[in-house]
């Protein structure tokens, strides 16, 4: 059942992007529309694969500034540091807050890697037109989908903390150019994903015709 | 050419050609092959939906005007809202993050909201809002780039570096983004734009009909 199982693009159906509305688009050569919501129909995201490369590429470049260059500096009266989005993890956990250093290397270092990783493979599987692990990686995008957001939790942090400690002498908290490359990462990494087209895991599964 | 029955329904993320079920209340229907969620059905949600998204906006026009936290320390002190933040990042040079922290904070969950009960007061009084698919298809390509349960979280880790060094006092748009969060969640979770979508049907439905 599985092989011969009928997508709606075989049978020259379209599904809407925005509503879900299945129709036929008609002719190929004009730009077909959603009869229902108006929306532009596409049997999959036009060039989806290509800009979602783009997107990545770009973001593995940023991702060296993003994880070395300074995020935030702290100055006081008595010290000065400069954090890193590691040293930052590192220096939350030597200060006993483990469960929140957990939480942050999760959602800056863990999160961000794990996207570039996982949308790599699949550009790559699609590429090759696997058969294989078609569950598995339909599950690995909508893993990718669903935790994209939460890598802004540095950038929130920092936000916050830059505004509230500008205490004069006493104390005072920078942003770092390396959240600027950092929040890049993440917006572009969200990007890629969405330019994704899930349904070319699936494509390969359907008889040549 | 012939349009197809309108029972049919394709998965967004393998393209598998289903035909739709009737569902129980408060069921979800997913892909035989995939497993993604394809629809739910879910007992009067615009009706619900209007009420929690007027309350989730009230609330987030107080979280976005009142302190969310202030730090004391040896007489010295200092209290940010959510415009100070973004405004003393942009201070510092540092734009696009503010711009970003801005967006994804400010402009896209209130635009979310005020899209939500444009649409969904005038449904619930019985009538189609103008331009109601085109907004729709706005709120949908939006909507990832609300992130005030992330900046909830953000919140919190900060509130954590902080009282190492000084004394905290809580904001009131401290509590008003926690309760904003949950009912932002709330929202997700009864808003069902399926419903909405039938509304036009229905409405074309009847305008074909002499």
């Amino acid at each position: 059942m599985k092989r011969d199982a009928i997508t709606a693009a075989s049978l020259g159906l379209c599904a809407c992007h925005v509503c879900g509305l299945v129709s036929r688009p008609g002719t190929a050569s004009t730009k077909a529309h959603c009869p229902r919501c108006g929306a532009r129909l596409h049997f999959r995201k036009p060039h989806g694969a290509e800009q979602c490369w783009a997107l990545l590429i770009t973001a593995y470049i940023l991702y060296l500034p993003a994880n070395m260059m300074t995020i935030m500096e702290t100055g006081s009266l008595v010290s000065y540091r400069k954090d890193t989005i590691m040293s930052g993890v590192v220096h939350l956990w030597l200060n006993g807050s483990m469960g929140i250093a957990i939480v942050v290397f999760i959602a800056s270092i863990v999160v961000p890697l794990f996207k570039l990783l996982a949308l790599t493979w699949l550009l790559i599987s699609v590429r090759k037109r696997s058969k294989k692990l078609t569950i598995e990686r339909t599950r690995l995008y909508r893993l990718v989908e669903l935790v994209g957001r939460w890598s802004m939790l540095d950038i929130y942090v920092v936000t916050l903390l830059a505004a509230l400690v500008q205490l004069q002498s006493l104390a005072t908290v920078k942003a770092g150019p390396g959240a600027i490359a950092f929040g890049a990462v993440v917006v572009l990494t969200m990007f890629a994903a969405m330019r994704f087209d899930p349904r070319l895991i699936w494509d390969p599964l359907q008889k040549e015709s | 050419m012939k349009e197809p029955p309108k029972s049919l329904v394709a998965c967004p993320e393998c393209d598998l050609l289903l035909r739709e079920i009737d569902l129980e209340p408060g069921r979800t229907a997913v892909c035989r092959r995939c497993g993604a969620a394809l629809y739910r059905n879910t007992t009067d949600s615009i009706y619900r939906t209007l009420a929690l998204g007027l309350a989730a906006a009230l609330l987030f026009i107080i979280a976005n005007i009142y302190p969310i936290l202030g730090i004391e320390s040896q007489g010295n002190g200092s209290a940010t809202n959510l415009y100070g933040a973004v405004g003393s990042l942009w201070d510092q040079k540092m734009h696009f993050i503010s711009l970003l922290v801005f967006i994804t904070t400010i402009v896209v969950p209130s635009l979310e909201l005020s899209l939500l009960i444009y649409l969904l007061l005038p449904l619930r009084l019985g009538h189609v809002p103008p331009g109601l698919a085109p907004l729709m298809r706005f709120l949908q390509s939006i909507k990832p780039w609300g992130m005030v349960e992330v900046f909830m979280l953000g919140i919190l880790v900060a509130l954590v570096k902080l009282t190492d060094n000084f004394r905290i006092i809580p904001g009131v748009a401290l509590w008003s983004f926690g309760g904003v969060t949950l009912l932002l969640a709330a929202v997700a979770a009864t808003f069902n734009p399926r419903d909405v979508w039938a509304h036009l049907d229905w409405n074309s439905n009847k305008d074909e009909q002499p």
